[in-house]
């Protein structure tokens, strides 16, 4: 049986890697000890599969992540609710501080995580401008074609437009210093980073934090999430492209 | 002192936050390992700022400080925090932005701390410890501190020769730390109570703490370039001696070992079953001066795994010590640890595993998952370079355990050597080939292609061991000697297939080697280096011999003087004033017994040598088994509780007469 999982990464351990966080699940899954589906092998290693990664030092109110269980642990008492909600606490409990599991639920084997979501609203503190340089600045970007950037892949010069990864920029507010960006940019083939964005087109900008607040799969003309979180946590960007 | 002193420390993490993105690694910073700590900061607590000088990877898991952080939280009139040193993209950015070194706990400015500790484990670090001082805002120079200054000491095996580091350090501690970082605690305590006290005052109560040497309230002589004596200014004690805690049953810590949110070296639960080691191999300075040895109840190890795994989520423990395969309850322990299956399964691993099919057959039991490589020591290449070093093992024993690890799937073997020894010979070095070609010949008859990789370190004379007074090879020497190897590999390549050679930067061990029996006068050399930008000097892609050459040419002094010369028996060493508890007569019969090629067996199981570590402190060895541990005393495969051989003869020989004509290669 596969389980989907949803949690947060916030505050000092957001300086955490992929790799990183992908090791701190495997403790904390011994440590509740759940039952838990293992690759065969020489040194067979409990079935985990991340979703898109997230850069160290970001945030997030929205990662996801899938496990396979053993078939003692998923079938012999069978699913519910309550398990749920009893294995999101156990998990946080057993996760470092920073890192919360706000919703986990079954789901069919299907499309991976990577390959299933299609874009990312983000939060972004932007630092040293004010509201009207911010909306110039989106004004500039979504009037825009293409916004070619160059940059390296394996060691090869690749020339990329991240235009159509733009889907929607949203300025929210002020911050202490500066303002607050909400940005919906599209993860396939490859997703948008925040920074990439703000640096492709001048000024550069410089980003103070960075939070991603959803994941999107495309669900015909709508879009859903993976795993709703039982309290929808952030808006995102709805200033069309 | 501490400026913080009544005052609340504040927390620099915001300012920090700010900055993380812009270094490798940043997790390094972060703490927030499972099993931290956040302490109360108080007036009355004595604030300890537990540091590593090296990155947080190669720190986080030293089993030390964890175990004196722990310690230090439990007191009520204590608080404990570590750092570790930042990387230099990090050291850049904290000056630029004006930010001092911080604590990895709470980070509190490590300026407002009491007392900065500093854990040295090996010589290369000391300029990192210049490094902290100078980014926590100190004066890196002892005397140059005020009262406001934190207290400065150091810990660790290094400090059984501080005196390289005797101008920044405030005092060394000598020995196992689980008692006497409670002493430390008290005296800093009544001396920030009475609020008046000056740093002088505070000093000399600290060197009436057993173990607790102040350097500043020692002079160093000398005659002409050479030292003639450590000696106390005024009723500070003329010989300074270690601390030993009498029984590890008392002390089972870590209780809580950190669980990092990055990866770090050693990343596994690890259960220390004993301390110190009676093998006497002569090269071996942990060896010496952590004796007696000191075992764990079994029943407490097994306590200790079982609540570690759970806890912690580990799927691996590593059972430490200097050689855990003479721990007298070791076979009870991993059939209990791989027979409890409460957290899935756990692997259990060996770090320093006894050349013997013994060993191998303790280590496929508990190794689970793929078998890629097993570490052996043989240390020298022939019987009689053995002898000379203490290492007791036959090349049979050697060929027994790497054909016992072939025979049950291992496909690596790796041996580790050392060059550089005592009445090395060519001979002696170019037989580690030869060992190593054996092997192989033993593997192709379980596997189609195995491996040996050969791992040859340069000898480095310690302080306290039997070698004390030996000159060190040179440089050029060392080198020749892996060139010997080199070549031989090229020579013969289809002879030697399967082997591969490694070895160690023998400018290094140069370095390591000024440092390690070196005396005050270091102290400018040091602060040079550091001050030219030489930092993580042990990092292979820091270190830098011109900055060493040139600081010690600046300073009149010389690598032949301090690293390469013989000592003789009537010279004084610049630790003769701190004490091991090895009588250095017993230490100088070793090295006569190892030029005449002399073994000497291990003392756990028979009578005492009378080295003083026991006698000396009224304790003794605690070892749970009367007998020597299935696969004999010595590592040399043989039950002799079975009856089986004396399989070493041991005669001692007479002495040759002091002062006569060192025969050294």
């Amino acid at each position: 049986m596969r389980l989907r999982v949803r949690y947060s990464k916030k505050g000092k351990v957001r300086f955490t890697s992929h790799r990183d966080v992908a090791r701190i699940w495997e403790r904390a899954l011994r440590r509740v000890g759940l039952g838990m589906a293992y690759s065969q092998g020489f040194s067979p290693r409990p079935k985990l599969s991340f979703g898109l990664a997230l850069s160290t030092g970001h945030e997030s109110e929205a990662e996801f992540l899938e496990l396979e269980l053993s078939d003692e642990e998923g079938e012999a008492a069978g699913w519910s609710t309550e398990r749920s909600v009893d294995l999101a606490e156990r998990l946080t409990e057993a996760l470092p501080i920073g890192l919360d599991v706000v919703a986990v639920a079954p789901v069919e084997k299907g499309e991976s995580l990577q390959q299933a979501v299609t874009s990312c609203t983000w939060s972004i503190e932007v630092d040293g401008v004010d509201m009207e340089q911010m909306n110039a600045w989106v004004a500039d970007v979504l009037t825009r074609d293409e916004i070619v950037v160059e940059r390296e892949r394996k060691g090869k010069p690749v020339v990329e437009d991240l235009r159509p990864h733009v889907l929607a920029l949203d300025v929210t507010g002020t911050t202490e210093t500066g303002v607050r960006l909400l940005a919906d940019l599209g993860t396939q083939p490859r997703a948008l980073r925040p920074s990439e964005l703000l640096t492709a087109v001048d000024p550069p900008l410089k980003a103070v934090t960075v939070c991603r607040m959803h994941q999107w799969m495309s669900q015909g003309n709508d879009r859903e999430e993976p795993l709703t979180a039982p309290i929808t946590p952030a808006p995102s960007a709805t200033v069309p492209a | 002192m501490g400026r913080y002193n009544g005052r609340i420390m504040s927390s620099l993490w915001s300012e920090l936050e700010r900055v993380l993105g812009e270094v490798q690694k940043p997790a390094r910073y972060i703490g927030c390992e499972d099993g931290m700590t956040v302490p109360d900061h108080h007036p009355d607590a004595v604030a300890w700022l537990l540091l590593y000088p090296d990155t947080y990877e190669v720190g986080l898991p030293n089993q030390g400080l964890q175990i004196l952080y722990e310690i230090l939280n439990e007191r009520p009139d204590a608080v404990a925090e570590r750092s570790y040193a930042p990387w230099t993209d990090m050291a850049e950015v904290l000056r630029r932005e004006g930010l001092p070194l911080f604590s990895v706990d709470t980070h509190m400015p490590a300026g407002e701390f009491d007392i900065l500790a500093f854990n040295l484990a090996a010589e290369l670090v000391y300029t990192n410890v210049l490094e902290c001082l100078d980014l926590a805002g100190l004066p890196v120079r002892a005397a140059d501190r005020g009262p406001d200054h934190p207290l400065v000491l150091i810990g660790g095996h290094c400090s059984y020769n501080p005196e390289p580091m005797a101008d920044f350090v405030d005092a060394a501690v000598l020995g196992d730390g689980e008692e006497v970082v409670g002493e430390i605690t008290e005296v800093v305590a009544a001396w920030k109570a009475t609020g008046s006290g000056s740093r002088a005052e505070l000093l000399r109560a600290l060197s009436g703490i057993t173990g607790v040497y102040v350097p500043s309230l020692y002079r160093a002589e000398f005659d002409g370039g050479l030292l003639t004596g450590v000696v106390p200014i005024d009723d500070a004690p003329p010989v300074v001696e270690k601390r030993t805690v009498a029984d590890l049953a008392d002390w089972p810590y870590p209780k809580n070992q950190l669980v990092p949110l990055t990866e770090v070296i050693h990343d596994r639960l690890n259960v220390e079953v004993f301390r110190g080691c009676t093998r006497g191999c002569r090269f071996c300075q942990a060896g010496m001066i952590t004796r007696p040895v000191r075992e764990r109840p079994a029943e407490q190890v097994r306590t200790m795994i079982a609540e570690g795994i759970r806890r912690t989520g580990y799927d691996e423990v590593s059972l430490t010590s200097l050689s855990t395969a003479d721990f007298s309850g070791i076979q009870e322990v991993v059939a209990a640890t791989v027979a409890d299956n409460a957290c899935g399964q756990v692997s259990v691993s060996l770090p320093s595993l006894r050349v013997d099919a013994f060993t191998v057959g303790i280590a496929a039991e508990v190794q689970r998952g793929r078998r890629t490589g097993l570490t052996f020591a043989p240390e020298a290449g022939t019987w009689r370079m053995r002898q000379v070093i203490n290492k007791l093992i036959s090349e049979e024993d050697l060929y027994a355990a790497v054909e016992s690890a072939y025979s049950q799937g291992w496909r690596r073997v790796k041996l580790y050597f050392l060059t550089g020894l005592p009445t090395e010979t060519d001979q002696d070095t170019l037989a580690i080939l030869e060992m190593a070609r054996k092997c192989i010949e033993v593997g192709r008859r379980y596997q189609s292609g195995p491996s040996v990789t050969v791992s040859v370190g340069g000898f480095v004379p310690k302080p306290f061991t039997p070698f004390q007074w030996f000159g060190q090879n040179t440089e050029d020497e060392l080198r020749r000697k892996i060139g010997l190897l080199r070549d031989e590999l090229k020579r013969q390549p289809k002879a030697y297939r399967g082997v591969q050679l490694k070895w160690h930067d023998a400018r290094a061990s140069v370095v390591e080697g000024m440092m390690s029996r070196g005396d005050r006068r270091l102290g400018r050399v040091i602060e040079d280096v550091w001050r030219a930008g030489g930092v993580f000097q042990e990092w292979g892609e820091h270190f830098d011999i011109r900055l060493w050459e040139t600081a010690m040419e600046a300073h009149g002094m010389t690598f032949e003087d301090l690293v390469y010369r013989h000592r003789t028996s009537e010279e004084a060493l610049p630790w003769d004033h701190l004490s091991a508890g090895l009588h250095k007569d017993f230490l100088w019969q070793d090295w006569r017994d190892a030029l005449d090629e002399v073994g000497l067996e291990d003392c756990r199981w028979i009578p005492c040598y009378d080295c003083g570590a026991c006698t000396g402190f009224g304790i003794e060895h605690v070892v749970a088994s009367a007998v020597p541990p299935a696969g004999g005393s010595q590592g040399t495969g043989q039950d002799r509780s079975a009856g089986g051989d004396v399989p070493v003869v041991l005669t001692s020989r007479p002495v040759a007469e002091q002062g006569s004509e060192m025969v050294v290669a």
